[in-house]
């Protein structure tokens, strides 16, 4: 099962606005919740995203627990070139992903 | 009479009983951990301005331009569709730079940051939050030339989240 979703539109046109969907699947333990015993469950969170175009940095978001388990984004972006569109989630516990995908603008 | 008194002998003992387990009950809970709602001390009205001056570095937070999308009554604070839109043309000279989302019950203000520039073309963004309590939240937004705009929605949770026990 993929561990992150990163869904646009495959083309565009030029200078078209385009919606990018970004899902990863993570628990995003808050830190607050306990355990029966009253043991605190510890914080393990998605604490940052970075969207780059071709290596360009386009869209960043940080998160703190108040952000829902498998965070959901959905932001925009102006169509300038064909490349890759990539994503990258950084978090607790030394979590790291990276999911890109292709986009051809006529 | 007999009878009478056996059955009283048998209330008697069961009311002993139930006394009993009652209090071991109280004494259970007062050995317990305190429970998880008072353990995790929501952020107050007061948590929530430190966290905005944070972002806005003491320059002062006009009303207006922002719009918060979210259900006016939520079932579920565990997953709350939250979307801010920004008035901007979002123009390499004026466009949104960040957006920040705060809430004011949730154990900590802070929900979210982003940032954006004039290649985002449209300054909108859209996620899934959590909220422990019926509230209001509220965006600010960074705008090119440094000024701040914020806009607010209130919320009515029925089941919150963040709180529960496993």
């Amino acid at each position: 099962m993929a561990r992150a979703i990163i869904n646009l539109p495959a083309s565009a046109k030029r200078g078209e606005i385009i919606e990018i969907k970004a899902l990863a699947a993570h628990e995003m333990e808050t830190g607050f919740r306990r355990t029966q015993y009253g043991a605190v469950i510890p914080r393990d969170i998605i604490t940052s995203f970075v969207c780059t175009y071709n290596g360009v940095e386009i869209f960043s978001a940080d998160f703190h627990p108040a952000i829902a388990a498998n965070p959901y984004l959905a932001f925009s972006t102006i169509a300038t070139e064909s490349g890759t569109i990539a994503c990258k989630w950084t978090g607790d516990n030394g979590y790291s992903l990276t999911e890109s995908v292709a986009i051809s603008v006529a | 009479m007999k009878t009478d008194r056996k059955r009283r002998t048998a209330r008697r003992e069961f009311l002993l009983a139930a006394g009993g387990i009652a209090a071991g009950i109280a004494l259970d809970s007062a050995a317990a951990p305190p429970p998880a709602r008072a353990a995790a001390s929501l952020a107050s009205a007061e948590a929530t301005q430190r966290a905005m001056e944070k972002i806005t570095r003491g320059k002062p937070v006009n009303k207006g331009k922002v719009r918060l999308e979210l259900p006016e009554l939520v079932d579920n604070g565990n997953a709350v569709p939250l979307a801010v839109r920004v008035e901007s043309p979002m123009t390499p000279t004026d466009y949104v730079k960040a957006i920040h989302v705060f809430t004011q019950k949730n154990p900590l203000p802070e929900v979210a940051s982003f940032r954006l520039g004039p290649r985002a073309g449209r300054a909108s963004v859209a996620t899934r939050i959590r909220l422990a309590d019926t509230q209001t939240v509220t965006a600010i937004c960074e705008l090119s030339d440094g000024s701040f705009w914020s806009g607010s929605a209130d919320v009515v949770v029925t089941i919150a989240a963040c709180l529960e026990e496993l």
